[in-house]
């Protein structure tokens, strides 16, 4: 197999190592070191896929980042990603690559009838064509977009990669290893800074590996290799290759995607695929270098165009022509080394320069190897479909406005440059405003926002001396300001060519009865033509035009595009380019994988999991779990083929009948202390707190400021100035803060501490009438009678020889315990618990029964406490003091809080008592009512009574007390339902609450 | 992500810490009268000022205090932070 277009020994590529690849199902083969670019170039292959909006034929237009046409499916390791730059990928063995937006094939693309259909594709076309008749849009327009223009296909299948996340800090950050970058890290790791290097490709040294020039007698090359292995070498530098600074964030916070080991054909289990750098940098050196821009003209996207400086990495880097006919169409002088780049491997280039004839020291050294240069000349037109094979070339008169001489001319490639444009992506990220320089029409960093200092070309310094000066100066003098130290470095000599100045042409005039598309933003399929279109339809903005026609919209972030394109708005509106402005840079920079971002935080590492030291118990006794917060908690203990409606109903009864417990350990703990915990309490919760003696639990209920509820929960006196409040599951870590706040910040004078206890302990409810009759037996030496424990009292006591927490609270409404112990003791409570209770006939209950049990007793919780409702709205208006403050008071006396129409708890039953009533139902008089159908509450919380064995609901209603006797409906739309309900109270078992005192 | 220096610990990334509010706001004295205008004013009326404003934040994954933090709501600089004891000027 040969290559038909590498060259022999040339090129930074391992020739040892051969790599086999398919393309389009095509085997074919590169070398260690090529990307998918080159190694297809390298095999004479251009045509890689069909543009977004016409489907026209794309080949490789650049060498980089900066590609915006080479876009591929790839498969590799086992996956199959989209939209990978195959300028930047690394060939691996038996990778596989697709090209994407093309249907059947790149080669016959029945999309490219769109080319033909032009006109029915002008700029804003998905605004215009797209919009009528609305029913349209989703059965018709938008599958077929999506089918015809859709890029790659994402994976369905699980991502088995392992992606990491990593964070850093240093001294300096330096983006780009090209010879700035390699300036400013080398001077500052000097200094003794911690200095982290990063560069995007593979290969340290940006373009001294291109370039024709020496530093210290050394080549481009081999000084940077020098520089790298001495950076490489000191301890207080970090370098890193294939790692792209994609986001400046704020307070100097950089993140970088690392690819880690796309490139390894092996590579062990737990090496990760991508990590996610965040780098708190102490300043920043952006020396991300420059981006050539194109000159426009007419069909200029055809297959085997390529800007100048990719055509010249391709054969120095690749050991790749990207042609054996080259036309050099430019502007400026740096094209003119990609002309002598390929003069030296024999191969006669055609220079078109649109500058009169002039001299400088590339022109001279091109004229004396006998390159053909036609001044004041440039491309008009390209012509082929898959690939260039002939020029209509021009001669430009003074203006430049129209031709002197037309001719076409043989070419198997075009080589363009338009000039270069700095990347100031990062700088103006970073908050830098950026100005216009009219020396190089290209924005440069204006004033810093931030610790960053751009240098070299992307700061508009296109000489390697002023590069290097440039970045050993800043390197040493940001370094010297963090570690009050410095070297002295001397700058080395340096030898290079030195470079006329540029045209400030950009686009090329078209013959008379001549309409080719020429084209600004390839990726996005933006020509001349819908700019025009934009302006001549009223759109002014930069950033409007650009939404409009989509100009620099594209994954390429329009780095070959933005400036031509402000050009041309700026010589049609007759303004200048600083005037247009430019639209906002945004992370990130390149694209980067979704696994990346996502990192280890998947599967079970997506969120911690709390687990009840009880839980390998319940795992054991067929619980299944159900999520609450962070915490799993048990919703039903399954037996034999019981659904969740039966179990629940079964354990729910046991505990009406007999005694069940309950894992309660995730309720909310607080440990309060101080002398003034009491005067504490006081004011956060509603009911008064001055007087509770030690050894009794109150039910305290706490607002925020503007009168809501925020939690409910018991707390109980422990000793003099001890106290241990509870509260929800859902609320613990808010009332924390809430309390902290308070205390900290409110009432500093108070003299009183608090702290979660929540894993301290291990709880568990023992509930139903013959729980003390089992509680008895768990503390044999302890008086449980109800005068020695009654309703709300606690004690202290040992739970078999254990430390433990007695409290009698209740949360199901039936006379019940809660018994806390030190955490480490939570399982053997429980299966002491358990086996005690066997002849009371004790059996767990989980969330679900618990539930039923406090609904049916008319108690609240989260779905009445939702954050709308203050304490009259859920009849607890009795726990509110009259007599004294207490945080949120104020508010209660807020006139719509205090209408008697406002919605307020009711219990619901259906008339059929059959019916369950689906939680989130509206109550609407009429069911049959013409929508909007005025609703009159909602149903909050449903279970089915095994008190009254039939379902039972708690809702929120208007009017609340005054509906009891109504019937209404309860319609839930989500389910399909409707059904006839009765208000009745919302304390449907034991409404005086005698169980509880028993 | 900001990087914000608590007056106890040092300077820490923002997602130690949870946001709390305006600073300056003060809330009514307990156990005193207050009228409904000062009332409604405390606990709704919030500046949301374009610029330098100092707000309460709580370093919830390190010490849990509260800090004051006098950040600028347009460009993210912070230019001070304070014990919530300490005053911000
Ligand atoms: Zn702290």
């Amino acid at each position: 197999m040969s290559q038909p277009f590498r060259l022999n020994k040339v090129g930074l590529i391992n020739r040892n190592k051969k790599i086999s690849f398919t393309f389009n199902g095509k085997k074919l083969f590169g070398y260690e070191g090529d990307t998918i670019a080159s190694a297809l170039i390298a095999n004479g292959i251009h045509l890689v896929g069909r543009s977004f909006k016409y489907h026209r034929p794309r080949g490789f237009f650049g060498a980089g980042v900066e590609e915006p046409n080479a876009k591929l499916q790839v498969e590799f390791n086992g996956h199959s990603e989209p939209n990978v730059n195959a300028t930047e990928m690394e060939l691996v063995e038996g990778l596989s690559a697709t090209s994407q937006n093309c249907w059947p094939s790149v080669n016959f693309d029945i999309g490219a009838i769109n080319n033909f259909l032009k006109m029915f594709f002008p700029a804003g076309f998905y605004y215009k064509t797209f919009m009528w008749p609305k029913s349209f849009w989703y059965k018709i327009y938008e599958p077929f977009i999506r089918k015809a223009a859709g890029l790659g296909v994402a994976s369905i299948e699980k991502d088995k990669e392992r992606y990491e996340h990593k964070f850093e800090y240093c001294d300096l950050l330096v983006t780009g290893s090209g010879p700035s970058g390699l300036a400013s890290a080398y001077a500052a790791a000097k200094n003794g800074a911690k200095v982290i290097l990063a560069e995007d490709k593979p290969r340290f040294g940006g373009t001294l590996l291109t370039d024709d020039v020496s530093i210290d007698n050394l080549s481009g090359k081999d000084w940077a290799e020098k520089i790298i292995t001495e950076l490489k070498s000191m301890p207080n530098v970090t370098v890193k290759n294939r790692s792209q600074v994609f986001g400046y964030y704020d307070h100097n916070m950089l993140v970088m995607f690392e690819r880690v080991s796309d490139h390894l054909e092996k590579k062990s289990k737990f090496t990760p695929r991508q990590r996610l750098w965040y780098i708190r940098a102490k300043e920043t050196i952006l020396s991300t270098g420059s981006i050539e821009r194109p000159i426009v003209f007419g069909n200029n996207d055809t297959p085997g165009i390529f800007l100048s400086a990719a055509a010249k990495e391709y054969m120095k880097v690749y050991g790749v022509l990207v042609g054996k006919k080259p036309l050099i169409f430019t502007n400026n002088d740096s094209a003119y080394e990609t002309a002598l780049e390929f003069k030296k491997n024999n191969v006669e280039p055609i220079i078109l320069d649109t500058r009169e004839e002039h001299s400088s020291e590339l022109i001279d050294e091109a004229k004396s190897k006998g390159i053909d240069i036609r001044f004041s000349h440039g491309v008009i037109v390209a012509n082929g479909y898959k690939k260039v094979k002939s020029a209509k070339i021009g001669k430009l008169n003074k203006d430049k406005n129209s031709f002197e001489k037309i001719e076409t001319v043989d070419c198997d490639c075009i080589c363009v440059s338009g000039f270069w444009t700095p990347s100031v992506h990062l700088a103006s990220q970073s908050g830098n405003k950026l100005k216009y320089e009219e020396k190089i029409d290209a924005f440069i960093p204006d004033k810093k926002k931030q610790h960053e200092t751009s240098v070299g070309a992307a700061n508009g310094s296109f000489t390697l001396e002023e590069s290097l000066k440039h970045g050993f100066e800043n390197g040493s003098n940001l370094s010297a300001k963090i570690k009050e130290t410095k070297t002295e470095i001397s700058i080395p000599n340096v030898n290079e060519k030195k470079y006329g100045a540029h045209d400030k042409f950009w686009c090329m005039p078209l013959p008379k009865n001549e309409n080719p598309k020429r084209f600004v933003d390839f990726q996005n399929d933006v020509s001349v033509s819908d700019i025009e279109i934009a302006l001549r339809e009223g759109y002014r903005s930069i950033e409007h035009v650009k939404r409009y026609t989509t100009l620099g919209m594209a994954t390429d972030q329009g780095r070959t595009s933005n400036l031509n394109g402000l050009q041309l708005v700026s010589n049609i509106e007759n303004k200048i380019v600083p005037e247009v402005g430019h639209t906002t840079f945004r992370p990130p920079f390149t694209p980067i994988t979704i696994g990346t971002i996502v990192g280890r935080e998947v599967g079970m590492e997506y969120m911690p999991t709390r687990k009840t030291p009880m839980h390998e118990w319940h795992e054991k006794n067929n619980a299944v779990f159900v999520d609450a917060g962070a915490w799993k908690r048990p919703r039903y203990y399954k037996q034999g083929n019981e659904t969740l409606f039966e179990a629940s109903k079964r354990e729910a009864k046991n505990v009406r009948e007999n005694v069940g417990i309950c894992d309660v350990t995730t309720l909310g703990k607080i440990d309060i202390k101080g002398p003034d915990a009491a005067e504490f309490l006081n004011r956060v919760y509603t009911n008064a707190w001055m007087k509770l003696p030690v050894g009794k639990a109150r039910y305290g209920l706490m607002l925020r400021e503007d009168g809501i509820v925020m939690d409910d929960g018991t707390t109980t006196r422990i000793s003099e100035n001890h106290y241990h409040m509870t509260t929800t599951t859902a609320q613990a870590a808010n009332v924390l803060s809430h309390l902290e706040y308070y205390l900290q910040i409110v009432w500093p004078e108070l003299n009183v501490n608090v702290v979660s206890t929540t894993e301290q302990w291990a709880g568990a409810a023992i509930a139903g009438p013959k729980s003390r009759d089992m509680l008895s037996k768990l503390y044999p030496d302890l008086e449980v009678s109800n005068e020695a424990l009654p309703f709300m009292g606690y004690k202290e006591a040992e739970f078999f020889g254990v430390p433990s927490r007695i409290f009698r609270i209740s949360f199901s409404g039936e006379l019940a315990y809660e018994i806390n112990i030190k955490s480490d003791h939570g399982l053997f409570m429980w299966e002491k618990m358990m086996e005690v209770g066997k002849e009371f006939g004790n059996q767990p209950y989980g969330t679900e029964a618990l539930s039923t049990l406090r609904i049916e007793m008319g108690h609240v919780a989260g779905p009445e406490l939702d954050g709308r409702t203050i304490p009259s709205d859920v009849s607890l208006n009795g726990l509110v003091s009259k007599k004294k403050d207490f945080i949120g008071k104020n508010s209660l006396g807020r006139e719509a809080f205090n209408v008697e129409s406002r919605q307020k708890i009711v219990g619901l039953i259906p008339i059929d008592r059959k019916s369950s009533i689906p939680e989130g139902s509206h109550i609407v008089q009429d069911q049959n009512a013409k929508l909007p159908n005025p609703k009159l509450g909602h149903v909050s919380s449903s279970c089915w009574s095994v008190e009254n064995n039939n379902p039972f609901s708690l809702a929120i209603m208007k009017d609340g007390k005054n509906m009891i006797g109504k019937k209404f409906f309860a319609v839930s739309p989500l389910k399909n339902k409707s059904i006839e309900v009765e208000v009745i109270s919302s304390h449907y078992v034991d409404p005086e609450g005698k169980r509880v005192r028993s | 992500m900001l990087y914000i220096k608590c007056p106890y610990c040092g300077l820490r990334a923002q997602k130690e810490f949870s946001y709390g509010g305006d600073a300056t706001v003060k809330r009514p004295n307990i156990n005193e009268e207050v009228s409904s205008e000062d009332w409604d004013n405390f606990v709704y009326m919030r500046k949301s000022p374009r610029g330098k404003h100092i707000e309460l934040w709580q370093h919830i994954a390190g010490c849990r205090q509260w800090i004051k933090v006098q950040r600028d709501t347009a460009t993210h600089e912070i230019f001070q932070t304070a014990k919530v004891t300490e005053e911000i000027r």
